[in-house]
């Protein structure tokens, strides 16, 4: 259950140093996006933070956001901010279950009423209640329930966020997103499929540190984790302002490392953090290893079409005005996501699906 | 195993993507700009290497640049973090490392003494009690 110790005082009980507290808050400035001046502001904030309850409720998702979660690559650091939250309730962590489980969620709700942060992963079924049920009771209900007396909401997750896989066409089991429910508190959207683990925990120390949310984009998502697209922070930019891209998947141009535009990298219309934050403890992400983004963190982005389809090709002018495109790049790349967003909504509509010949078509 | 026989295996040329993606040049202007800042009016400044969208082999070019001057430190709290001065005097690398040797933040501070190196005032404080308590221990 919270206690009323602050963070500062918990660190002091282990034995850490100031220093390491700054090491500490260097690490978190780092975890959640915010520019090293801010530093003296989270030692001051965190020193001050007092141990919130989180229930988390697992809806119809693959247990993916957990696992990211935990394999998440900052022990240390993550490991401390997890002491100090009060995971009061988690299906896949928690040791209780059936009706012990049950009455920790209770017992947590009514001990820290209007305090709690709730966190939910996967998308909610209004079909019939009988699709996802918890102890007998629907994800709806449960969900309703959890949230009258919770301070915040994270959606963790596209199908917490927006639907998800569930959310696909046709749609079986009418699936939707938290914020299609909650209405009458704050939601904080964390979308990826898997959200980058860093930046779960990024949100969850805003939280902790400062009380208040961070601030979000027109999907709801915190701007420090999505306030650029994959497209403006990739190394392999420089090569899409020149014009110079991959083909297929195994010619000079991918050798090379250029852009992989045409091979259907969905860069332009996807904002997350996967380009600086990486995954595999840092090792890589998609397109370093070759593959282009598939937009996971953006809605409907199951429906959008073949992954390796280029929904809005350069034409030729992006390599004769290189001098230009280099100067006007952000430009360059928001005006492609907007053909893309455009584009992808027409195939949405027209519900395109993905075949083998898909893909022999699009790299060929 | 007719359509295994179709397939063209090559095999790679070494050196075949670039050694780096010319991310690391337009960070040592930001490194010179901060250092002329520290020279004309003791202005400190801190950049986060993790936040910067660099390409294999961009980390690697940019450390090698600024070379490894004359102090290195290490600090053994919450896992290792190493510290070290570049060649280029008041411009130091900062990396911090969990107890699992994973690095959790990565500062290029330019300064003239990193932050995290000097004593704290709560652990001087703490210091002189516990000395104190050494001192009086032994009379």
């Amino acid at each position: 259950m919270a206690q009323s110790k602050t963070l500062g005082e918990r660190l002091q009980s282990h034995g850490v140093s100031r220093r390491g507290f700054l090491k500490f808050c260097a690490a978190t400035a780092s975890l959640m996006a915010l520019p090293p001046s801010m530093i003296p502001a989270i030692a001051a904030a965190l020193e001050k933070a007092r141990r919130p309850s989180v229930i988390w409720l697992s809806f119809q998702e693959c247990t993916g956001c957990t696992e990211s979660l935990t394999r998440s690559h900052t022990p240390t650091i993550e490991g401390l901010i997890f002491d100090h939250i009060s995971l009061d309730y988690h299906h896949t962590l928690q040791a209780a279950a059936g009706d012990a489980a049950e009455a920790a969620r209770k017992a947590a709700m009514q001990e820290n009423e209007g305090q709690y942060l709730v966190v939910v992963d996967g998308s909610i079924p209004l079909g019939n209640p009988g699709f996802s049920t918890i102890a007998g009771v629907s994800n709806v209900d449960m969900l309703k329930e959890t949230v009258a007396g919770a301070k915040a909401v994270i959606a963790v997750g596209t199908c917490a966020s927006f639907g998800g896989i569930p959310h696909a066409y046709p749609n079986p089991t009418g699936a939707v997103s938290v914020s299609d429910l909650v209405k009458d508190k704050p939601v904080i959207n964390v979308s990826g499929c898997p959200p980058v683990p860093v930046v779960i925990t990024g949100v969850l120390s805003q939280l902790l540190t400062f009380g208040t949310l961070p601030e979000l984009d027109h999907y709801g998502r915190p701007l420090a984790f999505f306030g650029q697209s994959i497209h403006d922070r990739c190394y392999r930019r420089p090569f899409y302002d020149k014009g110079l891209f991959a083909e297929t998947f195994d010619d000079e141009g991918a050798r090379k490392g250029w852009c992989l535009y045409r091979l259907g990298c969905k860069g332009p219309m996807t904002y997350n953090a996967c380009a600086t934050a990486k995954w595999n403890e840092g090792t890589s992400w998609p397109v370093e290893s070759g593959h282009g983004c598939l937009g996971c963190s953006e809605p409907d982005f199951w429906d959008a079409g073949s992954f390796y389809k280029s929904l809005s090709v350069p034409t030729g002018d992006v390599a004769r005005n290189a001098g230009y495109a280099v100067a006007a790049g952000v430009a360059l790349g928001a005006a492609a996501g907007a053909l893309n967003r455009a584009k992808r909504a027409g195939a949405i509509k027209r519900h395109e699906k993905v075949n083998v010949d898909d893909l022999g078509d699009d790299q060929g | 195993m007719s359509s295994w026989d179709g397939i063209d295996i090559r095999v790679e040329s070494a050196g075949s993507a670039p050694d780096s993606w010319g991310n690391a040049v337009p960070i040592l202007h930001e490194v010179l700009h901060a250092l002329r800042r520290l020279a004309e009016s003791g202005e400190s400044t801190l950049i986060d290497v993790k936040s910067l969208p660099f390409g294999p082999g961009d980390e690697e070019q940019l450390l090698a640049a600024l070379g490894e001057g004359e102090v290195r430190a290490k600090l053994d709290t919450l896992g290792e973090s190493r510290i070290w001065e570049s060649r280029y005097a008041g411009v130091w690398l900062v990396e911090h490392l969990n107890v699992d040797g994973g690095r959790v933040a990565f500062h290029i501070e330019i300064t003239e003494v990193p932050q995290i190196l000097c004593s704290q005032a709560d652990d001087i404080s703490a210091a002189v009690r516990n000395l104190e308590t050494d001192l009086s221990d032994r009379s």
